[in-house]
């Protein structure tokens, strides 16, 4: 009796975090949708005119912004992030991986305001004073990103470089390859899944972050023209706006936030169903 | 001889596969009950029901009753826990919990209700004294289990089911792995354990069933091909089969 | 045709490539550490963290801001704790792989991928405004819970996972329930995963910002109790540095931020650590 007391209340609880999903999305749908088909889905997806205190809703430039910052920050981290991983996995001793991979974890437990911070004071001028434009901008939020999201991608490609069985290697170097060609030709196409999941969560990652973007993205309200020019990226639009946004506003904050949502849920299910074929393989 | 157990047209099946079928067989009261077969012949499954162990396999199927003193153990809504009690079991590897040699002892009886102190250290050194450990250990009972030799770890366990006060006592390959000394200590402590405990010892180990039990079941491919005492069967076995297995011309 | 390199000079170049940029990402971490810790350590004196922030954190302490990170570290964890744990327990030692815990496992696995910011979105609409908590602790403690609650089932799971099978059969063959088995045995023996867990949602707590400046808002004054508004350390920080009130003082709490945080990803490492090495 007891016994069974127990086992339904922890099946209650398994779902919490399910059901916090779901409430989550239908608080933000909820808030967010009315003001999409009030101003209409096309004109709010793809005008660049936001004036919220106007009425004017168009989020095409955010759009575009968090597209394309977070495509520098692949474009930047994900070679880099690929070279530690393949180093640590395959080249380094062991006794140095086990140092250095946590060691490389830790990047991701520095809070994010700190990197927008040294973003500021450190990358920013440099941009400024060297490539031109105001500093803030796509690249400085690109590179910050980058940074951002390395660990990550290094952790979860070492796990899948380390999955793959040990016979590969093997029969590939007794054929006479190189470690290179063997990791080349052999290690990275069967890791490839793995390494792909890892860089989708990255993306995630990064078209999600907001405070590190803010402090370093320049927030300005247009179509990016180069990657000097300052950005405002659908994170940074909430996050700014929502201390004095009410009304229609507010609503549209909300439904900034389902473009994002729906971002995000695309690139987890990816990953999910990526993972899923990693794992059968 | 009173039978404590009695199976009757026992089947079981696990993913569609049959593990036993239509067994027949008791076990007579205090006494040794011995169960060889060569591997996947169903020896454990037979065991494993005894004490509903088998429950925590998926897919399975069981046909026919098995009765512990005229009750139907395999009944839906059984107290498995408290059959559990009373039926137990020691298993082919020593696996001591992760405590101290005194608290794997008290530890099924203090979860059955015994809370008091002294009960329950009266519990643990019969017990340790039964399964002829307590000479041993007795001045570390405070002591990590893990730290004791595979023998006495198997001991341990040994002591452990016996702390339950049980009834029967199961045993799959007690032995399996173990230097000869702490085998022949374990066939001992069964001998002597025999007066008061109905016991099931499953064993690879054909000599080993001759040596220690009274009567002898022979299981092969599920299916149970011979029973009866364990001077007959290894005397004048009636079956050729059973004669083969014990001459050793199965693998 | 282009002379072909030989295949082990080739392999030489790579390899020096490869470290040098392995080299260069662990550089920078070294680097933030370093430079926070030089510009921020010299600000941080008994006083500083023991006196509250004075003219919206121009001088003073951090004392306020330091109280009310602790405050939420504990409203989350005594939420996310149970919560976490007990699916754990479920998805573990309940039931099979089904249709069902593969729901569960999909919906914990994009709940730890919602950002931050639509967290606090959800947060604001729901604790702050449709339950009228308003800005609070209480707030923004629900709020971190259900970000944690993912970082905390997996690592319960794969620690309950690591328990050894053979130790939940002997403790019901002894003839005891699944519950007691669960938590006498398979418990003790997961903890310190358990806790590398929580060690890990306490790390968040501190770091967090978004979900934080839209739940529990930014007030300055010392919480008095969960249903107050406060502001967390990492709030005070970037208030801070982005508003350019006071960068020794920014320095200051990053230095705190940066130094809390590493040392509480040593201990949860060193207690995983630990953990492997008593399983194996």
């Amino acid at each position: 009796m007891k016994e069974k007391l127990i086992e339904k209340t922890l099946m209650l609880l398994a779902f919490s975090a399910i059901g916090a999903l779901l409430l989550m999305a239908v608080f933000i749908f909820k808030e967010g949708m009315p003001i999409i088909f009030k101003v209409g889905i096309k004109n709010f997806l793809f005008s660049t005119h936001w004036a919220p205190t106007k009425g004017h809703f168009g989020v095409s430039s955010m759009i575009v912004s968090s597209l394309f910052v977070t495509i520098g920050a692949m474009i930047i981290g994900v070679p880099l992030a690929l070279a530690c991983a393949i180093t640590l996995a395959e080249f380094a001793p062991q006794r140095v991986t086990v140092i250095l991979k946590p060691t490389i974890e830790l990047l991701a437990g520095i809070p994010s305001v700190v990197y927008g911070f040294l973003g500021v004071v450190l990358l920013v001028p440099l941009i400024r004073d060297y490539l031109g434009g105001p500093g803030l901008s796509l690249l400085a939020a690109s590179i910050i990103l980058a940074i951002m999201i390395l660990p990550t991608i290094t952790s979860i490609s070492i796990d899948a470089i380390k999955a793959v069985p040990y016979s590969y290697k093997e029969g590939s170097l007794a054929l006479g390859a190189t470690h290179w060609q063997t990791i080349r030709m052999v290690i990275l196409k069967a890791a490839r899944s793995g390494i792909i999941t890892a860089i989708i969560l990255g993306m995630a990652r990064a078209i999600g972050e907001t405070m590190a973007v803010i402090m370093v993205a320049g927030n300005a309200l247009r179509l990016p023209q180069s990657p000097l020019s300052p950005v405002r990226t659908l994170t940074s639009n909430i996050a700014l706006e929502m201390g004095y946004a009410a009304g229609d506003h507010r609503a549209a904050l909300f439904a900034t936030g389902i473009v994002l949502f729906v971002f995000i849920m695309v690139f987890n299910v990816s990953a999910n169903i990526i993972t899923k074929r990693w794992r059968r393989e | 001889m009173a039978a404590k157990i009695v199976v009757k047209d026992l089947s079981f099946s696990y993913n569609h596969q049959r593990v036993l079928s239509a067994v027949n067989l008791m076990v007579e009261a205090d006494s040794i009950l011995g169960i060889m077969g060569p591997a996947k012949s169903g020896k454990t499954t037979l065991l494993r029901i005894f004490n509903r162990l088998c429950d925590l396999i998926p897919h399975v199927r069981i046909e026919g009753e098995v009765f512990l003193d005229g009750e139907n153990i395999l009944r839906p809504g059984l107290n498995v826990d408290r059959l559990r009690k009373r039926v137990g079991m020691v298993f082919d590897k020593p696996v001591p919990l992760p405590r101290s040699i005194f608290e794997n002892l008290a530890y099924g009886p203090r979860l059955h209700g015994i809370k008091d102190k002294k009960r329950l250290e009266e519990l643990v050194e019969r017990s340790l004294r039964l399964a002829q450990l307590w000479d041993e250990v007795k001045d570390r009972l405070n002591e990590s289990a893990m730290k004791l030799s595979g023998g006495q770890q198997q001991r341990l366990c040994i002591a452990r089911t016996l702390a339950m006060e049980p009834e029967v006592i199961l045993l799959d390959e007690p032995t399996y792995g173990l230097d000869p000394i702490s085998t022949l200590k374990i066939e001992q402590t069964l001998q002597s354990l025999k007066e008061s405990y109905t016991i099931v010892l499953v064993s690879n180990n054909t000599w080993q069933v001759a040596r220690t039990t009274d009567n002898v079941a022979f299981l092969l491919m599920g299916e149970l091909i011979e029973y009866g005492s364990t001077h007959e069967i290894f005397t004048v076995p009636k079956d050729k089969r059973t004669d083969d297995y014990i001459s050793g011309r199965f693998g | 045709m282009a002379k072909r390199i030989n295949p082990l000079m080739l392999q030489r170049i790579v390899k020096a490539q490869l470290w040098s940029l392995t080299g260069f990402t662990i550089g920078i971490l070294f680097f933030i550490i370093f430079f926070i810790s030089i510009k921020g350590l010299p600000q941080i004196t008994l006083e500083f963290l023991t006196s509250n922030p004075v003219d919206m954190g121009r001088s003073g302490g951090i004392f306020s801001t330091i109280v009310c990170t602790l405050y939420l570290i504990f409203v989350s964890l005594m939420i996310a704790m149970p919560l976490g744990v007990g699916a754990a327990i479920y998805l573990t030692e309940y039931t099979r792989e089904s249709r069902l815990t593969h729901i569960i496992r999909f919906g914990t696995e994009c709940l730890a991928g919602i950002p931050s910011i639509i967290m606090g979105l959800f947060g604001f609409a729901f604790f702050v405004m449709a339950l009228g908590l308003g800005w609070s602790i209480l707030s923004g403690g629900m709020t971190m819970s259900i970000m944690l609650l993912p970082t905390i089932i997996r690592t319960t799971e794969e620690s309950i996972k690591a328990v050894p099978y053979e130790l939940r059969e002997v403790s019901f063959s002894l003839g005891v329930t699944r519950w007691q088995t669960v938590t006498k045995v398979v418990l003790p023996s997961a903890l310190p995963g358990i806790v590398t867990g929580i060690v890990l949602g306490i790390a968040r707590c501190i770091e967090e910002t978004a979900v934080i400046i839209f739940t529990v808002g930014s007030s300055l004054r010392l919480p008095e109790s969960f249903f107050d508004s406060g502001r967390t350390m990492a709030v005070h920080f970037y208030i801070l540095a982005r508003e350019g009130i006071s960068m020794p003082n920014a320095y200051g709490t990053a230095a705190i931020l940066i130094l809390s945080i590493l040392f509480i990803n040593l201990s949860a490492y060193y207690l995983a650590r630990q953990f492997l090495k008593k399983i194996c």
